[in-house]
């Protein structure tokens, strides 16, 4: 076994693989950067090296410094986690040279499968069926759009070196196509540098369905079942688990042999995993493979009672697989959220900040934390914002999926907006109970995802309104004084000869809802809503709400983030504030003035000169934050006057981009 | 462990008795009525004025109030029914909203205008209003916050508002000597400032002013053109920029009234002041009895009596009463207890005055000053007993000793008008003018010099003498035509809306409210540590 291992990676998959390689006893090596130098993963390892500045380019991405960090520890085995190196055929190399053993599959593996097209051709060759598409290498925009227009609308157009859903697109009809494949191409290019294209059929209701394969250097092969990640947005997977339900033992197999002969057709060795489109009907066609420890392979652990880094580990050190197919059985049903720092009613846009309250739900048999972060930590502009992974296991999906959804009200976290309201209302529904799955699950459903129904709504209004009272109360300033039972410390809004009313102004997603309170007493209020009057009382204590909405004792979980509030009931969770008054801090900003950046990110592009008059809604700028783009465009018919920043510089969420001038 | 007051009155009260239901619906009418007037007093100018004001951006006056206190603050409100039917004009609170409200965790007297009502011009009950919470403030040392929004002085009314001592001028005056016993002054211009009230802002220790919206000159632009013929706009001539940016009148400049507002409670969080009650405080005990009882126990027919000691245990922590003197003087009852933690002397009438009641009085209040315990007075008084056994067993000078220890104690004194308040019994009982912190009023309560029947008597026995010396008649039917006008103007006046509409009380409660207002006075009036009293010569 290794003397020593080097984990070049960073948060969550860095203290995962820390945990395995104590448990096997070798000693560990984490590297960082300028922007983790206290990281968690830096604090677990038993040695940490200091890379590089924060940027991914400047340090977990310096394949030589790596190499030469190991050298200088005397590390003979580097695990690359996920991201970063783990999929790049040089490093992989350069560890080879140089004496280190690569934990991952070898260089002809991933260079393989790293190219999209390339990997397909070599996928049709060894009989893994594929979906009807070209990988040509003439990339001309005739030739792609023939090849399109042949297999009929809706394609799928993807970068040939992309992943994580970039320079990808959706194209419904053919007038479509060229706007699309320019625009597919640019994000490619800056994505990749690479804007070599391929083009599919586009399934309109398939499962995302990928099997995990094992491989030894002795030529055994065992597949640990599949993975559904059908619920993605914008091609990332939300939530995954295992095994995927309604799956027959027949399509199983067939599929986990399919996955063994693609990883046999590149001489695979490690851990991998075939990704593959299950459709309505049973049939199933090849993606792609990632020659990489997936993010989702817990729910794999944890259906097999395997631990895939401790048989990564072994497999790499020229052992053979622990266990066969025969011996590998699936016990119970697991599913993974992946919680991030992210604003879902803002278009998922990454947010960033300090988490200055983090409580995660207890681990136990049935719950498992994986993160690499901690309270008070930063979730910066420069990484993925993923805080953590939630896992969960039970004998079956509906306890598994009562599980998840109980755990998710637990997890609360202060600071920073996070999907866990919409994790939560996405577990909630009853499609995904009742296995509605695709990947176009969270469009198809989003009324029930992001704008919850009347019912439901009408229901956690008095409780919104309650909590924001309550929150209010603890919240306000204390008298500095000995005068302890004072009734001017008294909350009861008490007036002279009448019950004191005021209006509160609730905020969900974007729209305003204006309740009218009175204060019965010190602990009940009446609420006025739509014209109803409900007699409301409750307590707040640490997380808890208890209401009484008209004698319906109900309980609730409140989470506070500054002016935010996350609100969890036993049906679902909503995001919403109190909307305070206008102080008019923001009368100088009008559409004339300046255009603020929506968060930390670089300048990609300005996309017209200064002084130039520009129409309404005109792209003035693209700025790329957290691998994302987001277009700032022209508020009113107008001229820029000036640029603030240029291509590539790096500017804070909030700075002024450009000074605009409306037309009159 | 000091010895505590452990005896609960035993209520003796049947809530199941016919009386007592239609005593408490007797009540509920009074309350009912004055919670009617109270409404309709909060509407101010009325909708079309507050239309116009709010169509400016403005919050009305009690909005402004409610953003400033902190969320969930009580509002001590003192005088709601200010110049009610007073004046020909409709002038609802006097124009101007006054009390005690919390402001970052601090209690603060708020004095705003009204500028629905009379444009917020000064009647000559504004500024009684306006001085009375001044003075409030200054005997309980409450830093004073002002939302001015005044067109100053209501002209046509100018000699009864200006030249004299506790008219316009006095607000200032007030303001300096203020500040100079260190109770902040804190002025929020959100509107008009002009002439004499320009001296609010200028007066204050600090300053907030709305811009575009709030003003202060000390001539406005009609009598800058009448004076020297400039033609200047309102804004150019004293609004927020000139002000915060070139006269420095004002120190901080607000986008709008929420802002001013949130200014306002920065200001207040910044004091550096430190409550320090210098009495033993206990944790606060409900009482045992319900306060809405307090309805069922006033008889309808105020000749009836009842026992006193049935309100006290529907005021107090626990009902928890340690009688002083119990067996003696009996028709006035003195003891110990708490509201709210705090300890206080309670003084209540039970009946009409006696030397011995007087005697009594006397020494409790004594004791009281002696050991710095508030007092509460529950007036329920006719009067002190009158006859020729009473006046050579010197009743006047045993009264004289009441008052002297009433006028010199200098304890935190509260008053509640619960019954008749007439004669030298409400002097005794610390009336108005014995300066107590806080003076309030039941609905049932009436006020006058003497009973209307008495003095319809008294009048109609001179009258009556001198139709005897003429050697005129004088039939019963004549006697009672004379008598009745007597005693409906007594009962007019006595009434405590006429009573709290000229500001003889700080307002008319509900008995139900009682306990919860006096806790409220008496944790304000500790803003300022209870201080050494020393008495005047008692005549023995």
């Amino acid at each position: 076994m290794f003397k020593k291992l080097l984990i070049a990676n960073r948060g969550e998959i860095c203290c995962r693989v820390i945990k395995t390689a104590r448990k096997m006893g070798i000693p560990t090596v984490a590297v960082y950067s300028d922007a983790d130098a206290n990281a968690l993963h830096v604090q677990m390892a038993d040695e940490a090296v200091h890379i590089g500045g924060p940027a991914a380019k400047g340090s977990y991405l310096k394949a030589q410094t790596i190499i030469d960090v190991c050298k200088e520890v005397g590390a003979d085995a580097v695990h690359p986690g996920y991201g970063f190196l783990s999929e790049n055929a040089k490093f992989a190399n350069l560890c080879e040279a140089n004496n280190i053993a690569f934990v991952g599959p070898p260089t002809g593996a991933i260079e393989a499968m790293g190219s999209k097209s390339a990997a397909k051709t070599i996928m049709e060759k060894a009989g893994v069926p594929l979906v009807p598409g070209y990988h040509g290498d003439d990339q001309s925009e005739a030739v792609i759009k023939k090849a399109a227009d042949d297999m009929g609308y809706p394609v799928l157009l993807k970068a040939a070196a992309g992943g994580g859903g970039k320079g990808m697109r959706q194209v419904w009809s053919e007038k479509e196509f060229a706007g699309a494949l320019a625009a597919a191409k640019r994000e490619a290019l800056s994505s990749f540098s690479d804007d070599t294209m391929l083009v599919e059929k586009y399934l309109t209701q398939p499962r995302h369905v990928e099997i995990q394969v094992f491989c030894d250097k002795h030529g055994n092969g065992v597949y640990l079942f599949e993975r559904d990640c059908s619920v993605q947005r914008r091609h990332q997977k939300v939530i995954e688990e295992a095994p995927a339900p309604g799956l027959s033992d027949e399509v199983r197999k067939a599929m986990g042999e399919a996955a063994l002969k693609a990883a046999k057709a590149i001489d695979y060795v490690g851990a991998g995993t075939v990704e593959f489109l299950y459709d309505v009907d049973g049939s199933f066609y090849f993606m792609e493979m990632n020659t990489r420890l997936q993010v989702e392979h817990p729910v794999t652990e944890m259906i097999t009672g395997q631990d895939l880094v401790q048989w990564q580990l072994n497999v790499a050190a020229g052992e053979p697989l622990p266990l066969t197919q025969e011996q590998l059985k699936v016990n119970g049903h697991a599913f993974e959220a992946r919680v991030y720092a992210e604003d879902p009613d803002n278009d998922f846009l990454p947010v960033t900040g300090q988490l200055t309250y983090l409580q995660a739900p207890l681990e136990n048999r049935h719950v498992r934390v994986d993160t690499g972060v901690r309270q008070g930590d930063e979730v910066s502009v420069y990484y993925d914002p993923m805080i953590a992974k939630l896992i969960v296991w039970d004998e079956d999906r509906n306890k598994a999926l009562n599980r998840l959804t109980s755990a998710l009200s637990d997890y609360h976290i202060n600071g920073m907006t996070t999907n866990l309201p919409f994790l939560y209302n996405l577990a909630s529904t009853d499609a995904f109970r009742n296995v509605e799955l695709d990947t176009g699950f969270i469009e198809k459903h989003q009324d029930k995802i992001f704008v919850n129904s009347d019912y439901d709504f009408n229901q956690c209004l008095p409780l919104m309104v309650l909590a924001i009272l309550l929150n209010k109360k603890q919240t306000q300033p204390k008298a500095n004084s000995a005068d302890i039972s004072s009734p001017w410390q008294f909350t009861n809004a008490w007036r002279a000869n009448e019950q004191h009313s005021q209006t509160v102004v609730v905020g969900v997603a974007g729209e305003k809802f204006e309740v009218t309170v009175t204060h019965v007493d010190a602990e009940q209020f009446e609420l006025n809503i739509n014209g109803e009057d409900l007699l409301v009382s409750g307590v707040l204590s640490a997380n808890e709400l208890i209401a009484n909405v008209n004698g319906h004792r109900q309980k609730a979980t409140l989470v506070v983030h500054g002016s935010d509030m996350s609100l969890y009931t036993a049906q679902t969770a909503l995001h919403f504030s109190e909307e305070e008054p206008d102080l008019g801090l923001d009368d100088m900003q009008d559409a004339d003035g300046g255009l603020t950046a929506p968060m930390n990110g670089t300048v990609v592009k300005l996309m017209v000169e200064a002084g130039e008059t520009v129409e309404a809604d005109t792209p003035l700028l693209i700025m790329e934050a957290m691998k994302m783009e987001h277009t700032i465009k022209a508020p009113a018919k107008g001229k820029v006057t000036e640029f603030f920043f240029q291509a590539g510089e790096l500017v804070d969420g909030g700075a002024e981009l450009l000074a605009f001038e409306v037309s009159e | 462990m000091s010895t505590q007051a452990s005896n609960p009155i035993q209520s003796k009260i049947n809530v199941k008795s016919a009386a007592f239901a239609e005593n408490a619906e007797h009540m509920a009418l009074q309350v009912n009525d004055l919670q009617e007037k109270i409404a309709q007093i909060k509407q101010g100018g009325g909708e079309k004025a507050n239309k116009r004001h709010t169509d400016r951006g403005k919050l009305l006056p009690r909005e402004r109030i409610n953003a400033l206190l902190d969320p969930g603050s009580p509002f001590l409100e003192i005088s709601q029914l200010a110049a009610w039917n007073v004046y020909e004009d409709y002038v609802p609170a006097a124009g101007v909203i006054a009390g005690i409200g919390r402001v970052s965790g601090q209690e603060c007297m708020i004095v705003a205008n009204d500028a629905t009502v009379k444009g917020g011009t000064y009647y000559p009950l504004t500024v009684k209003k306006h001085l009375r919470a001044q003075t409030i403030a200054e005997q309980n040392n409450l830093p004073c916050i002002y939302l001015v929004d005044s067109g100053g002085a209501n002209l046509p009314r100018q000699d009864d508002v200006f030249p004299d001592r506790e008219h316009f001028g006095r607000i200032f005056y007030n303001q300096a000597n203020l500040s100079a016993k260190n109770i902040p002054q804190i002025a929020v211009v959100m509107g008009s400032c002009t002439a004499g009230g320009a001296y609010v802002p200028a007066m204050a220790d600090e300053s907030i002013i709305v811009k575009n919206q709030g003003t202060i000159f000390l001539g406005g632009p009609p009598l800058v053109k009448a004076a020297t013929g400039e033609v200047v706009s309102a804004e150019e001539l004293g609004g927020g920029d000139v002000h915060c940016r070139t006269s420095g009148v004002v120190d901080h400049l607000a986008n709008n009234d929420h802002h001013a507002l949130k200014i306002a409670r920065d200001s207040v969080a910044r004091l550096n002041r430190v409550k320090q009650p210098n009495i033993d405080i206990r944790e606060a005990r409900e009482p045992l009895y319900d306060a809405k009882e307090i309805y069922g126990i006033i008889p309808k027919d105020t000749r009836q009596p009842y026992d006193v000691r049935e309100i006290i245990a529907r005021i107090v922590d626990g009902s928890e009463f340690d009688e002083f003197k119990a067996l003696y003087g009996t028709t006035l009852v003195c003891g110990f207890a708490r509201i709210f933690g705090y300890p206080v002397g309670i003084v209540a009438n039970n009946g009409i005055l006696f030397s011995e009641s007087a005697l009594k009085g006397a020494h409790f209040i004594e004791l009281c000053a002696q050991r710095k315990i508030p007092l509460v007075f529950l007036q329920n008084i006719t009067g002190f007993m009158v006859g020729k056994q009473y006046e050579s067993g010197g009743i006047a000078k045993n009264g004289a000793k009441m008052v002297t220890a009433v006028a010199c104690a200098n304890v935190p004194k509260f008053t509640v008008l619960i019954g008749g308040s007439f004669g030298a019994g409400n002097y005794g009982m610390c009336g108005r003018a014995y300066d107590p912190r806080f003076l309030f009023m039941w609905p049932n309560a009436r006020i006058s010099v003497m009973g209307g029947e008495q003095a319809a008597g008294v009048l109609a026995q001179v009258k009556k003498e001198q139709k005897q010396r003429a050697g005129e008649t004088w039939s019963a039917e004549e006697e009672q035509a004379f008598k009745q006008p007597i005693v409906d103007n007594y009962e007019h006046q006595g009434h405590p809306y006429y009573a709290s509409a000229r500001l003889w009380d700080d307002g008319v409660i509900d008995p139900a409210d009682t306990r919860f207002v006096l806790g409220l006075s008496l944790s304000a009036a500790l803003n300022k540590p209870v201080e050494e009293t020393q008495f005047g010569v008692f005549r023995m």
